[in-house]
């Protein structure tokens, strides 16, 4: 075990050990631009003492708003060099969702990235105290004239003054820091409730980042592609502890819209990616072939079948016939290698997946063109560290084993429950909350429900206080359900209701690419997404999969019970910016079915057609609402049957 | 929020007439162009406007009057002096080369910058190397402003309409101009992309300093963004001054907010 440490101390390691390597890289100007870890250490010291000139503290927190920036993620290192705790929040929450986060962390000071950030903490000021706002891009901000509004070439130009007054300043403050200090506090994103401010210690971080390193050997070399929010935990653990601990190169896309070509143009060896990203790579791969000539349909066609026979199984070193290993060979150099080219996935070494369920169809696909997608299970309360799958061991429908320096066990209930040295220290201001989730034996209580199979393997079914009963006290997981039906390509969401009733109803929100182009292929005219989700064929495409969906929770034990009897389709698209998602887009279940009163009543009276009207708030603020009649559909159930040989 | 200088009289006309055969497209019309704002000029269809920007820009030779820019007075503006003096504009119907991609496109509007000679040019050697790695810069630059990196290589045919309109503005951006002149840059978009557009004229306007002129059939738009407004209906002035002064201009409503 390596001494504890703390980031700020990594991050001179590697600018001592090797300063001319790359840590970060951002596509600027349509250019490569390359930091090497001594530019960074240099820049990051700037921008500290920067801080310090203006009055920022020793358990101070620093607001870090934005993309994926180099600089913002220097801002972590600056504050954590201080004693400082980095708050990054997330970069599309509106001004009112930021001011909640800003007044519960007492925020003073806030490094952003452009105008943007900057107009929604001008808006916050009216109520939270943010004395200073540091912004990075000066587009459009020429003519603010805010007090305490500067930009961080100004801050470090205030910081190479003050360490020419001061000049061992930084290095004091460094050597003061504790691997016992909180390094980073990341908000929740409340399903329940206003979000909770998660308190992580740098000890916690680097030993969550060492696992990972040491399990899937990590190295210098590899490089990652930054472009999941800096406030969300997985990226915290991928972009910056474990880039502090092994010392890769972090490469930063030229813009949201820009992820897959600079993806390709990087071309990553080790990858994290949400199901739903792998999704829509894949949709845009089928979308395109089906656009393709008839040779290279029948040529992808082909050789996708050996994959799917043999392609995982080469990947975990099994048994092939040789035959099938020459055509997998031969499939590689025409479709399986051009393909991973073209999605920019040709150099992974390691790919991970979490945050949801993924489909076993598209788990399969990943790994029978031969890239190693791996699952693993965590929370923000676990530095998104508590299960890895192993090399070599990979199941669809398991999240692995627990991780190094982890304990996982199962509560009488089946709740998951963690300890080590990962589990939070704390929430904010919030000793109730962290006394509920941590028990006496140092425990920390997941909310979800799991089971471990036979090799000792972690599966999660649902979150624990989500899993219902019927009126018939058979087991309603809804999550489950809704996540079967989800693995469709033409559902975007679902919601199932069904806790204390004798059946199970479903919301189901078409995905507009995906069925857009299938009524397009049927030249099948729509205006827009209500219009395509009232159409009667578009009723009769969701059907068919709700009784697929049915017939397959038939076989299913105690599940079986829980096939949908009713159905409809949304008119309009669950949104985190009217609060039926969270910002990491898992549904609220409880918000949805009070907005939705009438149409749930409907789905359990056995109405056939349902009126409503709905409230929903544009991308600039304002408000609108949007009325319709929402048909209702009946799906066929199947009767239990006992499960059939898999 | 902006404190943008607004300077002297840049470009007059006095005076135009401008006619084709015998149908009367322009009749005396003068109107002035100070340096820094943005100037619009709207009405209805069929009124005159896109051949008063003609007028400005060379493409038609009026009959009668003068235009005065930049202290040189002249009969009419041809289309290679006003391009050479600083001027530059975007179509009401989009003209790009749409099978070149956006990045190539918006290279075009860096032809006057370019001294290389063509065997240079064939050969990347000596001044065309250099020159192309300018022009890239600029153009590149462009790109970030007008957030087309995602389009940077996409050819242009397979672009929505909202996109073509802004790789146009930012092929006239790439000729550095010092008067813009914009044909209807929000013709025929949805209320979103016209928001963007506004925002990047605006921010042209602020950022460069470049003075715009521009004609454009949606009043909301023109009255949000511009700060004089010139009127014209049936190729005559019935109307100038701010959007305020314009708005309550009798002619004007009888004319023009009438008739819608």
């Amino acid at each position: 075990m390596p001494e504890p440490t703390t980031f700020p101390r990594l991050l001179l390691a590697h600018a001592n050990a090797r300063p001319d390597a790359p840590a970060l890289r951002e596509k600027y100007l349509g250019i490569w631009q390359t930091w090497t870890w001594r530019e960074t250490a240099t820049e990051v010291r700037e921008v500290a003492a920067g801080l310090a000139s203006l009055g920022f503290k020793r358990g101070d927190n620093l607001a870090i708003i934005g993309d994926n920036r180099p600089q913002l993620y220097m801002a972590f290192a600056a504050a954590q060099c201080l004693g400082g705790i980095a708050v990054p929040m997330y970069q599309d929450a509106v001004a009112d969702e930021m001011t909640y986060v800003l007044e519960n962390a007492e925020i003073k000071f806030a490094i952003v990235e452009d105008q943007e950030q900057v107009d929604k903490l001008l808006e916050a000021r009216e109520k939270a105290h943010v004395d200073h706002i540091i912004y990075d891009d000066p587009r459009g901000l020429r003519n603010y004239s805010a007090p305490g509004l500067q930009s961080l070439e100004a801050l470090r130009a205030l910081g190479r003054d003050y360490m020419a007054k001061h000049p061992s300043f930084i290095d004091a403050e460094i050597e003061k820091g504790k691997t016992t200090d909180v390094s980073v506090m990341l908000y929740t994103s409340g399903t329940t409730g206003k979000p909770k401010g998660v308190c992580q210690t740098h000890e916690a971080f680097i030993t969550a980042a060492e696992g990972g390193v040491s399990f899937d050997k990590l190295v210098g070399t590899d490089n990652v592609l930054s472009y999941l929010p800096m406030a969300w935990v997985g990226d915290h653990l991928f972009s910056y502890a474990q880039w502090l601990v092994a010392g890769f190169t972090v490469n930063c896309p030229e813009s949201g819209d820009t992820v897959m070509i600079d993806l390709r143009e990087i071309g990553p060896t080790y990858y994290f990616a949400p199901p739903r990203i792998f999704e829509g790579m894949l949709t845009n791969v089928m979308i395109r072939m089906e656009d393709a000539s008839k040779l290279k349909r029948w040529l992808f066609d082909k050789f996708m079948a050996v994959a799917k026979r043999s392609g995982a199984k080469i990947l975990d070193g099994e048994a092939v016939s040789l035959g099938d290993r020459v055509k997998y060979a031969l499939g590689n150099v025409l479709v399986f290698g051009p393909l991973k080219n073209t999605l920019g996935l040709s150099r992974i070494r390691v790919a991970y997946t979490a945050g949801a369920a993924i489909g076993p169809d598209l788990f399969r696909f990943y790994r029978s063109i031969g890239i190693n997608l791996k699952q693993l299970y965590g929370q923000t309360e676990t530095c998104a560290y508590v299960t890895l799958q192993p090399d070599r061991q990979i199941k669809f429908d398991s999240v692995g084993k627990a991780a190094p320096s982890v304990e996982v066990k199962l509560a009488e209930n089946g709740e998951v429950l963690v300890r080590g040295p990962m589990v939070l220290k704390e929430y904010y201001k919030r000793p109730d909350a962290t006394a509920e989730s941590i028990d006496q034996e140092g425990y920390f209580h997941t909310g979800d429900a799991g089971v471990f199979d036979g090799d000792g393997h972690l599966k999660i079914i649902d979150r624990a206080k989500d899993v219902g009963r019927l009126a018939n006290d058979a087991m309603f997981a809804p999550n489950y359900i809704e996540n079967k039906l989800k693995f469709f390509s033409h559902i975007k969401e679902a919601v199932c209701f069904g806790h204390g009733k004798d059946a199970v109803m479903a919301f189901i929100n078409i995905d507009l690419t995906a069925v857009g182009n299938w009524a397009e292929r049927r030249n099948l005219v729509y205006s827009g997404y209500i219009d395509l989700a009232g159409k009667p064929e578009v009723y009769e495409l969701i059907r068919e999969c709700v009784e697929q969906c049915n017939a397959e929770l038939a076989t299913e034990g105690e599940l079986a019970h829980s096939q949908i009897a009713r159905f409809l389709v949304l008119h309009k698209e669950l949104d985190p910016d009217d609060d039926e998602l969270t910002r990491t887009r898992k549904v609220r279940r409880g918000f949805i079915q009070e907005k939705y009163g009438p149409l749930v009543d409907a789905l359990f009276s056995g109405k056939q057609i349902q009126h409503i009207e709905t409230q929903v708030k544009f991308e600039d603020g304002r408000t609108g609402s949007i009325a319709a009649d929402i048909k209702i559909a009946d799906a066929k159930r199947f009767p239990a049957v006992a499960k059939a040989a898999a | 929020m902006s404190e943008r200088k607004i300077g002297d009289v840049i470009l007059k006309a006095e005076n135009i007439s401008l006619s084709f055969g015998g149908v009367k497209a322009l009749t005396n019309i003068s109107l002035d162009v100070r340096e820094h704002e943005i100037r619009a000029i709207i009405g209805p269809n069929g009124a005159g406007k896109s051949s008063m920007l003609n007028v400005i820009n060379g493409v038609y030779h009026p009959q009668e009057g003068t235009i005065t820019y930049r202290g040189e007075q002249r009969k009419d503006m041809d289309t290679n002096a006003a391009a050479q003096s600083g001027i530059a504009r975007t179509f009401q119907n989009i003209a790009l080369f749409s099978g070149m991609s956006v990045l190539d496109n918006i290279m075009t509007g860096r032809n006057l910058k370019i001294k290389s000679s063509f065997i240079e040019q064939a050969l990347w050697i000596g001044r065309a190397r250099r020159e192309e790695m300018e022009n890239r810069k600029v153009v590149e630059e462009i790109i970030d402003f007008l957030q087309l990196q995602h389009v940077r290589k996409t050819p242009v045919a397979r672009l929505p309409y909202g996109i073509k309109k802004r790789v146009e503005l930012a092929r006239a951006l790439a000729a550095e101009p010092n008067m813009l002149l914009l044909d209807e840059p929000m013709a025929g978009m949805n209320v979103e992309e016209k928001q963007d557009m506004c925002r990047f004229v605006l921010d042209t306007n602020d950022q460069f300093g470049t003075t715009i002129v521009l004609i454009e059939h949606d009043m909301g738009v023109v009255m949000d963004i511009s700060d004089r407004v010139a009127v014209l209906d049936y190729g005559k002035k019935i109307g100038d001054g701010t959007p305020d002064e314009v708005r309550n201009n009798p002619e004007v409503i009888k004319a023009y907010l009438g008739a819608h």
